[in-house]
């Protein structure tokens, strides 16, 4: 599965990539995660909030800091 | 019953003797924490209600057919009630220019959402009663709509990046349906959410208020910022630049300040500028547009803020 960070790079972002990092680690998810930050490229997932993830090039979540419960609900853990 | 409870606490709890001045600024700081977090918790939940019908994808739906006036007039109001983060400035940008929502429409937006929240307008209402609050509303819509019109004029296609209008738009957009279940609990995640991103400034602003409230001498401000004080206005909007982050501490802030001789339209005007106008969106822009653009942009916006803090100076004694 690949995980993609969707985000400019703020705070908010960070702070996305860091949760999504600590639930794949802590679950053993066999996830290879990577961020974009460039905007041409994010734009390309047709979205208007960031930060955002996504699963497989589908996005998941837009416009907020999930918490764990919600990766881990995407992530289909629970 | 608020009132009651704050001076159960100051007087029987604490056992401060009436009169004082340290009663004085206790009694202020627990009323008004009490008041304004009740005030947060509600309007915040009411208000994330109605943001959970306008994700900015059906905001940028409505506002993609219309033309200037009505476009900019639309956009104003929208701008109140669709969620808006200066980190979501950008992608939101190129993504109602690639809808065909004319350059001036967007600004209108762009001046309007971060202005004019829920946030800035309970502490508002909680600080300087309703009164203050619906003419910070008023003027922050016209504000945006003239800001809006102003850049729509000035043919500003120029100074916005290449790629912006390479992007092409996916076709229709899909909004997701929210049963009314989903959206309570969309309501309820987005108010903890951004009460856990406040409460401490709340807290600081009013607890620095609180002190301001009993310490500080009467119109002792009047002097350096009273309404004669023609500079005052333009510095306060000055020093607003910077604050964007802190808006929900700034305002208990600048009541304290306002009842010790600041003059109402300065401190509206200082408001506006800590909303509307916030650095860290500017630095972020910089991928969409030049800095001649972004300097237009907090040029007018700047501008028309000054205007109206002069104009509330005349008009509100």
């Amino acid at each position: 599965m690949k995980i993609t960070i969707l985000g400019t790079g703020c705070l908010k972002c960070r702070k996305t990539e860091e949760i999504v990092r600590k639930v794949v680690v802590a679950n053993n998810v066999q996830a290879q995660i990577e961020k974009v930050e460039e905007i041409s490229e994010i734009m390309k997932y047709h979205i208007m909030m960031t930060p955002a993830v996504a699963i497989d090039g589908k996005v998941v979540i837009a416009g907020k800091i999930p918490s764990e419960s919600e990766v881990k609900k995407m992530l289909g853990i629970i | 019953m608020i009132k009651f409870f704050a001076d159960w606490m100051t007087y029987e709890v604490f056992k401060l003797g009436r009169e004082t001045i340290l009663a004085g600024a206790v009694n202020f700081f627990i009323y008004d924490t009490i008041k304004i977090f009740l005030l947060l918790v509600v309007i915040i939940f009411v208000v994330s209600l109605i943001r959970s019908f306008f994700p900015p994808e059906r905001t940028r739906a409505i506002l993609a057919g219309k033309g200037r006036y009505t476009g900019n007039v639309l956009a104003s109001l929208l701008g109140i009630v669709t969620p808006f983060c200066s980190c979501s400035a950008v992608p939101l940008f190129i993504g109602f220019v690639e809808a065909g929502v004319p350059l001036g429409v967007t600004f209108s937006f762009l001046v309007a959402s971060p202005m004019i929240n829920e946030v800035a307008l309970i502490m508002l209402w909680g600080m300087f009663g309703w009164k203050i609050a619906l003419l910070y509303i008023g003027s922050g819509l016209v504000i945006a709509i003239i800001s809006g019109i102003v850049i729509g004029r000035l043919k500003v296609e120029n100074l916005i990046e290449e790629f912006v209008f390479k992007t092409k738009a996916a076709g229709v957009d899909i909004i997701p349906g929210m049963s009314f279940k989903d959206r309570l609990s969309y309501a309820r995640d987005y108010t903890l959410d951004i009460l856990k991103g406040i409460w401490p400034y709340v807290l600081i602003g009013i607890g620095l208020g609180a002190w301001i409230h009993g310490y500080v001498p009467q119109d002792f401000l009047a002097r350096y910022a009273g309404r004669d004080k023609w500079y005052a206005v333009p510095l306060a909007v000055l020093l607003g630049i910077p604050l964007y982050s802190n808006a929900a501490g700034v305002i208990p802030l600048v009541s304290a300040l306002t009842e010790k001789g600041v003059a109402i339209g300065t401190s509206l005007a200082f408001m506006m500028a800590v909303t509307a106008l916030s650095l860290p969106e500017f630095m972020i822009l910089k991928k969409v547009m030049k800095i001649k653009l972004i300097a237009i942009f907090a040029g007018v916006v700047a501008a028309g803020i000054i205007l109206t803090g002069y104009m509330f100076n005349i008009i509100i004694k």
